[in-house]
């Protein structure tokens, strides 16, 4: 079933990727309300992270007394660059970019490379807000990367491979979301925390005036505050392969199935995000390592007999 | 060829990405020249075919350094980790000593007598690689690999400032436990 993908997607998948991201946001600011204010319709609101987008990218750049610039630059611009590159395991439809034998753990690689480049960006500006923005991503991030993992290789367990087509091949006929649900769950939660959004955006919080983000402007800012969005809708995107039986539905075509499933979960974490309030993270850390590392342990046991037993 | 340049670039690369390590005066800078370095020993590995290895070098490496750089610029002294200053210590042995050591290193690789390739490439090479390294000492490496997750759940205890009995109390039976910050499981 999986096709190897024309070499021109390597070129769409970023394209493909920031538009997903701009629709994301649209959609999250008139969930957000921004719709009710005068003179502004729903379409006028859902165009309105474009715009700030393009106004970032005319804006000047803000420079700080002996800043790092070249590992803030670094870290800036690895943030979407990670996001685009463990986006290319994803399929869409049953064609990805590549389909490497180790796709999940390469997902997973470039997320981390994506959490340690929050460190550099707020290491940069030598400024205080911002260093404790970063200071407090690599700290959280360690509790929210290990039940990911777990959730991750639950999914490649089901599927007795670590490549991103066998997994979705294996969930013919039962997602394995029905029969892992512990692992999904978890799946989502890391996904938006992984992603420093929503609930979980204490490093870019604004009791620290902006986190990471505090002192960038201009198309820094916009790598920063974008790459995040690209974050999210790649990892949102991986649980479709993962979780929701990929392009497999019946009717539509697989990229019509991968395009309204990724819809789905996207929409249910931004209805989060405006669900819920920002996390207490002493009280999420807590939660993570003393529920959710053995919940998903649990759940990595269950489906290791059941795979055992096939 | 095109494994050759790739070979080559990402040699060159990590080669001097680990040279500077020594010649940056910033902790930060440091340990990211570092983990570029082991990034691109990731992907010397992936050259070899060894996939499932390359990429989880880079996923352990990536998170090491990220945390190896917190504790770097703790205890350099030098609080924003921006003040200049030298990793090196004694450096004219250091240099002597490296030196050598690579000397040594490379002229067994030049110089020892490889066998020529008996048979074809193995399918799975990381397969065939965890067999020949572990296959007939699994025993040593499970005894190997508990003792090293007890010795680290020993040193956590130990050095850990408050334990569960500073918590609950002497017989663990406190309902609430006893926190400098409340919150959390339970509270």
């Amino acid at each position: 079933m999986p096709e190897a993908a024309p070499l021109w997607a390597a070129l769409v998948l970023p394209a493909a990727l920031c538009l997903g991201a701009v629709a994301a946001a649209g959609f999250d600011a008139v969930v957000g309300g921004g719709a009710g204010r005068s003179g502004s319709g729903v379409l006028g609101t859902a165009s309105a992270p474009l715009r700030e987008g393009l106004r970032l990218l005319a804006q000047q750049r803000r420079t700080t007394p002996s800043a790092d610039v070249a590992l803030g630059r670094v870290g800036l611009g690895l943030v979407p660059v990670a996001a685009v590159l463990a986006a290319a395991v994803v399929p869409w439809g049953f064609v990805s970019v590549t389909d490497p034998a180790v796709g999940i753990v390469w997902f997973n690689a470039m997320e981390v490379l994506a959490w340690a480049a929050v460190w550099l960006a707020g290491w940069g500006p030598n400024s205080v807000l911002s260093l404790i923005g970063g200071y407090r991503f690599l700290a959280q991030g360690l509790a929210y990367e290990l039940p990911h993992m777990f959730a991750l290789t639950t999914a490649g367990l089901g599927a007795e491979s670590l490549r991103v087509s066998d997994v979705v091949g294996a969930q013919q006929g039962l997602w394995f979301a029905v029969w892992m649900p512990a692992a999904f769950a978890v799946y989502l939660l890391s996904a938006a925390a992984m992603s420093y959004w929503g609930p979980f955006g204490y490093p870019l919080g604004g009791d620290a005036a902006g986190g990471a983000v505090a002192e960038y402007s201009g198309v820094d800012r916009l790598l920063l505050l974008g790459g995040r969005w690209l974050l999210l809708v790649a990892t949102a995107a991986f649980s479709v392969p993962l979780f929701l039986g990929g392009g497999q539905g019946p009717l539509l075509p697989g990229w019509a199935w991968t395009l309204l499933k990724t819809a789905a979960v996207l929409a249910v974490l931004i209805a989060a995000r405006r669900m819920l309030p920002v996390l207490r993270a002493d009280r999420y850390m807590e939660f993570a390592w003393m529920v959710l590392v053995p919940l998903t342990l649990l759940q990595a046991l269950f489906v290791a007999v059941v795979v055992l037993n096939r | 060829m095109l494994d050759d340049t790739v070979f080559w670039v990402l040699s060159a690369l990590a080669v001097g990405s680990g040279i500077m390590v020594f010649r940056f005066d910033s902790m930060a800078r440091a340990t990211y020249a570092l983990l570029l370095s082991l990034l691109c020993v990731g992907g010397l590995l992936i050259l070899l075919g060894l996939d499932y290895l390359g990429v989880v070098i880079v996923l352990m490496m990536t998170i090491e350094m990220a945390i190896m750089g917190v504790f770097m610029v703790m205890y350099m002294m030098n609080p924003a980790g921006l003040v200049p200053m030298s990793m090196l210590h004694n450096k004219k042995g250091a240099a002597a000593l490296c030196t050598g050591v690579f000397l040594l290193m490379a002229l067994g690789i030049v110089l020892a007598p490889w066998p020529p390739r008996a048979g074809t490439a193995e399918e799975d090479p990381t397969r065939a690689l965890g067999e020949s390294l572990m296959g007939p000492q699994m025993l040593t490496m499970m005894t190997l690999g508990f003792a090293l997750f007890s010795t680290i759940v020993a040193t956590v205890l130990l050095a850990t400032h408050r334990g569960r009995y500073d918590r609950l109390g002497d017989d663990l039976r406190a309902r609430r436990a006893d926190d400098p910050v409340p919150g959390g499981v339970g509270r």
